[in-house]
């Protein structure tokens, strides 16, 4: 029933030669989106890195119609785009895609509008955890203690003092048709929950961990590898809901140490063993909260 | 009908046949989206009214719809206007012809929600086109000619037809209300020339560098400039087919052998028309010209005016602090050479009143500048407490 990485059509909807850095977790994200969305999708950006990377005027990589008019207002767009286009007698599929700023901040209000009004629309947000596009800056997304350029290692503060905030949480209680957490280190949960939303009607919401390795300072080859270590430490969670209730959720085989997904990641390089337990502390509440219980320590 | 200036600008939508409408309700501006709520409610419409939550996603929800293709209404006030600011330039720059009907409501702080321009005017430059309403007719009308003008293969920029608060938003007169079908003829589909549309994609919004934004400005600037010929034009088609002229981008009253002549925006207007046939019957040679469109600025036209008379007089409802009014400011520019004495009228701002002794202190303040040759103030204030005009 659900597609397959090899039932994808080859043609790109959004295609090779755009700007994104090596290793970037969007492109792959948008890129296999647009494959199960499909040629009749429109398609919105606000201000963030997919718009810059994704063309400067004249060459763009979209092979679909293609908006951005500011930041802070995906969610009211995409809903002016389908209006327009129900009324037009058309029905493309309307999708907006936006980052962690985008979404945790300054895009919250119009997001939360268009959710409650269940507009027939897509709303995707790409999350790598900061706003990677103006250089490194904390958003409401970045995890407790990670460096970012406005929340520097100081000799008095090192990094973030505060939590990441548990937007997909926030999303699930405007109890719309349906929503899902993702990442592109599980392909298959990626896409059925791509083609899930594509083939449900109202509002959905799509939230993929996005990692960044410009602004993690990590490895370009580790892209992938980051988003599974999230998963297996709890740091993210794979899960589904409609309607507000919790349909599924994926629970990795093992639980890693918070330790095994920050060891790669410059963000955390200046972590002390203190602010290790303290993340460590947030994600066993999380994997608690999504789980019930932690695993039993084994003896190594 | 008998109807609000807000129930003149929800019916203009309605027959009009917009597509889109999105809107957030703002005092003074609430009876057009319930009105217009109550159309969709009883049926009269089928547009697709998208409820926002906010002035910020209602101008963007606009810009999405037309740039999908949909001819698109909202309307705002104060400081739902304000919130919109950053979007106004996106609209117009993308060449999508939204028209928003504002009422002129003071923008905080103190907070109030009577009228005054402070709201449009600092709007004057993303790119809109302005008119200023006089009666809830005008609103009605202007809405149809807004549409007409802006949708124009010359033009496509959006227009903000705006109207006094409470003065006009709130208070009924007798309008005459052109059926759907009158309309239709007069204002044909709209014909967007480029749209969202996934048989023939294309972006709209790129991401651009320094080498194509400064055409993308001139283009404006050119736009703009052949909006005052549409406007004349959409005047002239407009007062054959429902007989009702407004004159274009001014409407001079008594001008013609006038020694002076008062400019005026919105409702003061009406005031100043009978302290003008008083002041003629006193024998005063006293004219008026009511400033309608502020984008694109009239220009040659104030200039024309000026050229006959000894004296102007400039009513603002609203202050550039450290410079002037603004129609003050635009006027001296359009008047630029002339050796005539330009005086600045502040008045009526927070709402406070504007009565017939108040316009004939400035006409009197501008026939003694003419006698003198000079202006003794520059800018006068008129009613305020503890300066004296």
């Amino acid at each position: 029933m659900s597609l397959n990485i090899k039932d994808l059509p080859d043609e790109h909807l959004f295609t090779p030669g755009h700007t994104a850095c090596p290793g970037c977790a969007a492109p792959i994200v948008v890129r296999n989106l647009m494959k199960v969305f499909g040629k009749d999708t429109i398609v919105y950006a606000p201000a963030n890195c997919l718009l810059v990377f994704g063309g400067t005027y004249p060459y763009i990589a979209w092979k679909v119609p293609y908006l951005h008019e500011a930041f802070e207002n995906t969610g009211a767009c995409i809903s002016g785009v389908k209006r327009a286009v129900k009324k037009l007698g058309k029905d493309s599929l309307v999708v907006g895609i936006a980052g962690d700023g985008g979404t945790y901040d300054i895009g919250i209000q119009a997001l939360s509008g268009a959710a409650e009004r269940n507009e027939d629309v897509i709303y995707v947000c790409y999350d790598n955890e900061a706003y990677m596009n103006t250089g490194i800056q904390r958003s409401g997304s970045t995890p407790f203690g990670a460096a970012t350029t406005t929340t520097p290692v100081g000799k008095k503060i090192p990094g973030k003092t505060q939590n990441k905030k548990n937007m997909a949480e926030i999303m699930r209680a405007h109890e719309i048709p349906y929503m899902a957490t993702m990442s592109i280190a599980y392909p298959k949960d990626f896409l059925r929950k791509a083609e899930k939303a594509r083939d449900t009607r109202g509002f959905r919401y799509l939230h993929v961990f996005s990692p960044c390795p410009t602004g993690w300072r990590h490895d370009p080859a580790l892209s992938i590898e980051m988003g599974r270590r999230a998963v297996e430490s709890g740091m993210w969670t794979l899960y589904e809901a409609e309607y507000g209730r919790i349909t599924d959720i994926y629970k990795p085989k093992r639980k890693i140490p918070v330790k095994e997904y920050i060891r790669d990641q410059g963000r955390f390089r200046h972590f002390t063993e203190e602010m290790v337990a303290k993340l460590q502390e947030y994600a066993d509440h999380k994997w608690k909260q999504m789980y019930g219980s932690l695993p039993e320590e084994k003896p190594e | 009908m008998v109807v609000t200036g807000d129930y003149s600008a929800a019916y203009g939508a309605l027959i009009c046949d917009v597509d889109v409408v999105a809107a957030y309700p703002i005092t003074p501006q609430t009876f057009i989206v319930e009105d217009f709520s109550e159309f969709v409610a009883d049926g009269l419409t089928d547009a697709e009214f998208v409820k926002v939550e906010s002035e910020h996603s209602a101008m963007s929800a606009c810009i999405a719809a037309q740039a999908a293709g949909a001819r698109t209404f909202t309307a705002t006030a104060s400081q739902g206007l304000a919130l919109m600011h950053e979007m106004l330039f996106v609209a117009a720059a993308l060449h999508l012809p939204i028209v928003m009907p504002v009422v002129n409501r003071t923008l905080a702080a103190p907070i109030g929600i009577w009228c005054e321009y402070n709201d449009t005017m600092p709007e004057r430059d993303t790119g809109w086109l302005q008119v200023y309403c006089e009666t809830n007719q005008e609103v009605l009308d202007m809405v149809i000619q807004s549409y007409k003008i802006g949708e124009h293969r010359d033009v496509m920029l959006p227009v903000m037809p705006s109207m006094d608060a409470f003065i006009l938003s709130h208070t009924v007169e007798p309008v005459h209300a052109p059926s759907t079908d009158e309309v239709a003829d007069f204002l044909p589909r709209y014909q967007p020339q480029a749209i969202l549309d996934t048989s023939n994609p294309m972006t709209i919004g790129s991401f651009a560098p320094p080498e194509y934004i400064q055409e993308i400005r001139y283009q404006s600037e050119v736009t703009m400039q052949k909006a005052r010929e549409v406007i004349q034009q959409v005047n002239d088609d407009f007062a054959q087919t429902f007989g009702r002229d407004y004159h274009g981008l001014i409407e001079e009253y008594r001008t013609d052998d006038a020694d002076v002549v008062l400019i005026t925006m919105g409702t003061v207007t009406g005031t100043a028309r009978e302290v003008v046939d008083d002041m003629r019957r006193e024998g005063k040679k006293v004219g008026l010209v009511k400033l309608r469109f502020f984008r694109p600025f009239p220009l040659q036209e104030l200039r024309r005016v000026a050229e006959n008379v000894e004296a102007m007089g400039v009513y603002d409802r609203a202050m550039s602090f450290g410079s002037g009014g603004p129609a003050f400011i635009e006027t001296r520019h359009a008047l630029y050479g002339l050796d005539i004495p330009v005086v600045n009228f502040l008045a009526g701002l927070g709402g406070r009143d504007v009565v017939k002794e108040d316009v004939r202190l400035m006409f009197e303040k501008t026939l003694k500048a003419a006698k003198e040759g000079r202006a003794e103030n520059e800018t006068v204030w008129i009613g305020t407490r503890g300066v004296k005009p």
